[in-house]
């Protein structure tokens, strides 16, 4: 690592640049974001910046008036703006959210809005993060294995029948679900763990009414299932409102279970010799530090959620903030 | 920093046969498509993989599957398509549009897709505007999501290559046609190359040329701008669709998407007055498609939420988008708008359970973003940019493009829709087309035994363009630029346009490209969204050019192009003719016309009295 965080010089706070001398918007209130700025390896710090406050106004709108009011290099990942793509996720005031639904007028503008990468993926720039692990883990899913011998024509569900399946499938891949998940935030585990993103896309497979496949071996082996201690972080950041732990992770975890840890199961493995649920893949790619821890939000920042408990794990580090950084670097989570 | 000759062997280079640019339903269809046929291909997409514009695709896609009503037929869908379109339309590319549409979208659910269904658990369909049959396949209202996500999928488990958040800025050419495409990294700006035997365009629209737009900042007309550049022609520029039904409140989200489907399920349109004003601009050779009464319109949405076949017909609201926009401009224009400038959406009186159920992420879009419930009050909606039909002048059986090696399809190839396009039909569109060019493409590329060349001159200019913006020091900030531009087409070439306004535009336009010359950004390469916007405003300077001139070409109101000094349609004059836009060897940019491609008799025998 090049950089020192002891250096204070490097991460104080900047005065806002971005403020107009004669605000276009009639409105005369003001939100007050300190926005986190720096790259990989580099120096990282928080820009103060000042923004009219329009009806209805959106983090992501704040941000994008920052960037058409003298910050252009300001880097922010975002598309529709509609709460459908899931780019813009990040942290705000330290809870994880997708910043194009989350809106100013939830926050005491009185407080200034603390604007933070998500901290369980590695740093790019400014808001942006690495989150290709994500996709890397996605490969190693078998994908959806329909019957040779069924013609697609002649498949007829229920309404009632596909509902929970299309539950699943509601999913846009913000990754706020892996970025709240504390055994994944926390890079503590011995063996990687495939996460609460991946969980749902392997029930909405395992639970589909066509599919042929049987990932209980792969969820359990691979993908570490049993490292999910249901503390439902996931489900309480989740902007589709999937219900992650009860209806998906749960479910499959009874599933491996059945399949591994009942006595009769396991002699009825034996007895047929059957070793598809039980294949060893290669394991997961390992997931990087996340650097943007480095920048801690403020302690006691309303709307924050409280740490998860860690059972399996030892209590979770508690990455220094910026001003006080001492021996941690941008790049050690 | 100009990279020095011998810098070019270190610019990050990815050999494929087929390279296809953009990673939304059609590119990932072509990918998809292209390596089952055996070509090595590459996926270059300028954001995560299935963040593109189709995610954000709510009604669902047309197809004539008939499990609804068993009279629809392909041949209905095809007399919907080109009467939609006003006649415009390429008749081949419509009619295989209809012919192919059904299998592709039953091969979605053989990919993993999981569609609503009937009541004999088939997959469902709904009304839409323009279709006579309920024709559109769907999820809720996230069908694109369902579509991007199941493609992305396949694509993945076809072993695609994918390669993420990198903008391509020019396509390679050499004297066989196409040779390759170069860009750059998004994260870290560094140059790439992809040579490559043939590349498929797949990048969708151009919304971001105005200010107020469904679309995100990805539709910056960047195929449109690199088929042009590389030689080929675009038609039909003049039509751009204005969605009828964007948010206008609050000011953050003004031009969102408000999903056709809130029409297909009822959604009655009123003024402030109360006026169901729909009913006033039915267009009189098509009254008869539609419900006489509130009561027979009324029967027609009870008899759909149930399921059932009706011989009620459909309510007004379901006439074409053009036609809806142009009301609900002209309401708001002679002063019975609401308070915030668009008109009152309601669907409320339907059982609140059963609009939640059908339209959800309508649901939780406006009691997230304007505090409404929809189940409770009306919805305040008002016309936003939505598609281009114009686009990249493609053969109809193979998307292939005027420059050989150079492919498009979906909303960046031109044709298909017309002079309006029809709900639903674009996620058809991607699929079919999108299939097709893939096909294509990989035999264009199996032909092509030579391995492409990347000229280092085009090389070397494309990493100069690269470059200019961060060493120029001072100039002008891309993000006014843009603002200027998009206030330019809003203002002088939105729904109405007039001769006065669009030679304003044309001057406007010359002087806006004058500035970009002159655009500096600092903060370095890495994820630099100042310095990202530099090559999309080129990219909309162009499309924004071809739309002005094109709309002032067309002397006539057709469709989306409704002119103010020219109010009738001239079916003698621009029936049976389409725009072209293409660049002359000067750089200027030529427009003219070129006969429609002709129409077979029994094709024609299946418009009955349309044509």
């Amino acid at each position: 690592m090049t950089t020192d965080m002891s250096d204070r010089s490097l991460v104080e706070l900047r005065p806002a640049q971005a403020t107009p001398s004669s605000p276009e918007q009639g409105s005369s209130a003001r939100a007050h974001l300190k926005v986190f700025r720096g790259d990989a390896g580099g120096p990282t710090r928080f820009d103060d910046f000042d923004v009219p406050v329009e009806e209805g106004m959106v983090v992501l709108d704040a941000l994008h008036w920052i960037q058409g009011n003298g910050a252009p290099d300001l880097a922010v990942r975002w598309n529709c703006k509609a709460a459908k793509c899931g780019s813009c996720s990040a942290e705000v005031n330290g809870r994880p959210r997708l910043t194009c639904k989350t809106r100013l007028s939830d926050f005491d503008l009185d407080e200034p809005i603390t604007v933070e990468p998500m901290r369980a993926f590695p740093l790019v720039r400014d808001l942006v993060t690495d989150v290709s692990w994500n996709y890397e883990v996605n490969k190693s899913i078998q994908p959806f294995t329909p019957p040779a011998d069924v013609a697609q024509a002649d498949w007829r569900w229920q309404q009632e029948d596909i509902e929970r399946v299309q539950e699943y499938r509601k999913c846009i891949e913000c990754f706020l679900c892996q970025d709240v998940c504390h055994v994944l935030r926390n890079h503590e585990t011995e063996k990687p763990f495939m996460g609460p993103r991946f969980l749902v896309r392997a029930a909405g497979l395992e639970m589909h009414p066509m599919d042929q496949a049987d990932r209980r071996g792969y969820l359990k082996d691979t993908g570490n299932i049993g490292y999910c201690n249901i503390t439902k972080c996931c489900t309480e950041v989740c902007p589709e409102h999937i219900k992650i732990t009860d209806n998906a992770i749960i479910p499959l975890k009874e599933r491996v279970a059945d399949e591994f840890y009942d006595p009769i199961q396991w002699a009825w493995r034996k007895l047929r010799g059957r070793s598809d649920a039980t294949t060893t893949r290669a394991s997961l790619p390992v997931l990087q530090h996340g650097a943007a821890s480095a920048a801690k939000p403020m302690a006691g920042a309303k709307g924050a959620l409280p740490t998860p408990p860690a059972r399996t794990a030892p209590e979770p580090k508690q990455p220094a903030r910026p001003s006080d950084a001492g021996d941690e670097t941008p790049s050690e989570g | 920093m100009v990279l020095a000759p011998d810098a070019l062997d270190q610019i990050e280079s990815h050999a494929v046969d087929v390279l296809v640019v953009g990673a939304g339903g059609a590119g990932l269809r072509a990918a998809i498509e292209a390596q089952a046929a055996g070509a090595k291909v590459g996926l270059v997409c300028k954001s995560l993989l299935g963040k593109a514009h189709t995610v954000m695709a709510e009604g669902g896609v047309a197809a004539a599957l008939a499990h609804v009503d068993p009279d629809d037929s392909w041949q209905t869908h095809f007399r919907d398509t080109m009467v939609g379109g006003k006649l415009l339309n390429n008749p081949r590319m419509a009619q295989l549009h209809a012919m192919e549409a059904p299998d592709r979208v039953r091969e979605l659910e053989l990919w993993g897709a999981v569609f609503d269904r009937t009541r004999d658990g088939r997959i469902l369909q709904r009304p839409f505007g323009g279709h006579s049959h309920p024709r559109l396949a769907h999820v809720g209202d996230r069908t694109g999501l369902e579509m991007i996500r199941t493609l992305q999928d396949r694509a993945v488990a076809s072993s695609v290559d994918v390669f993420m958040e990198a903008t391509i800025t020019r396509i390679i050419t050499g004297s066989a046609g196409v040779a390759g495409a170069f860009g750059y990294w998004r994260t870290t700006g560094a140059p790439v190359v992809f040579p490559a035997k043939a590349v498929v365009l797949a990048t969708g629209g151009i919304g971001k040329a105005y200010t107020i737009t469904s679309n995100s900042w990805e539709y910056s007309g960047d195929g449109h701008a690199l088929a042009y550049d590389a030689g080929a022609e675009l038609i039909d520029m003049e039509f751009v669709q204005f969605h009828p039904t964007g948010m206008v409140w609050p000011p953050g989200v003004k031009g969102l998407l408000v999903t056709e489907a809130v029409r297909g399920e009822g959604g009655i349109l009123r003024n402030k007055d109360g006026e169901r004003f729909m009913w006033k601009y039915l267009p009189e050779d098509r009254r008869d498609e539609y419900a006489a009464t509130d009561e027979e319109a009324a029967r027609w949405v009870t008899s759909q939420s149930q399921g059932q076949v009706t011989d009620a017909r459909r309510p007004p609201e379901l006439s074409t988008r053009d036609n809806v926009s142009r009301a609900i401009y002209t309401e708001v224009r002679e002063g019975r708008g609401t308070p915030h400038g668009g008109v009152y959406l309601d669907i409320s009186y339907l059982p609140a359970e059963h609009v939640r159920r059908k339209l959800p992420s309508m649901f939780d879009q406006f009691k997230e973003l304007a505090d409404v419930d929809i189940t409770k009050g009306p919805m305040e909606v008002g016309p936003t940019t939505h598609y281009v039909m114009g686009g990249v002048r493609v053969d109809a059986e193979t998307g292939a493009s005027t420059v050989p090696g150079l492919f498009a399809a979906g909303e960046v190839a031109g044709g298909m829709h017309g002079a309006n396009r029809l709900g639903g039909n674009s996620l058809s569109d991607l699929l079919v087309f999108g299939a097709r060019t893939g096909a294509a493409a990989a035999a264009h590329a199996s032909e092509r035994k030579a391995v492409p060349y990347a000229d280092p001159v085009q090389l070397r200019e494309g990493a100069r363009e690269l470059a200019e913006p961060l060493d120029r020091g001072a100039g002008e900030d891309p993000y006014v630029l843009q603002r200027d531009l998009q206030d330019v087409m809003q203002r002088l070439v939105g729904i109405y346009r007039v001769e006065a306004d669009l030679q304003e535009a044309i001057s406007e336009l010359a002087r806006l490209r004058g500035r970009s010359s002159s655009l500096a950004v600092g903060g370095g390469r890495a994820f630099n969204p100042g310095w990202n916007l530099v090559y999309e405003l080129r990219n909309l300077l162009t499309v924004s050019e071809a739309i002005t001139r094109s709309a002032l070409q067309r002397n006539e109101s057709r469709g989306a192009h409704s002119r103010i000094d020219y109010p009738e349609t001239d079916q003698a004059g621009w029936g049976d003719r389409n725009s072209v836009v293409r660049r002359r060897p000067d750089g200027s940019m030529e427009v003219t016309t070129t006969p429609l491609p002709p129409m077979p008799d029994e094709l024609r025998a299946l418009l009955g009295g349309a044509h």
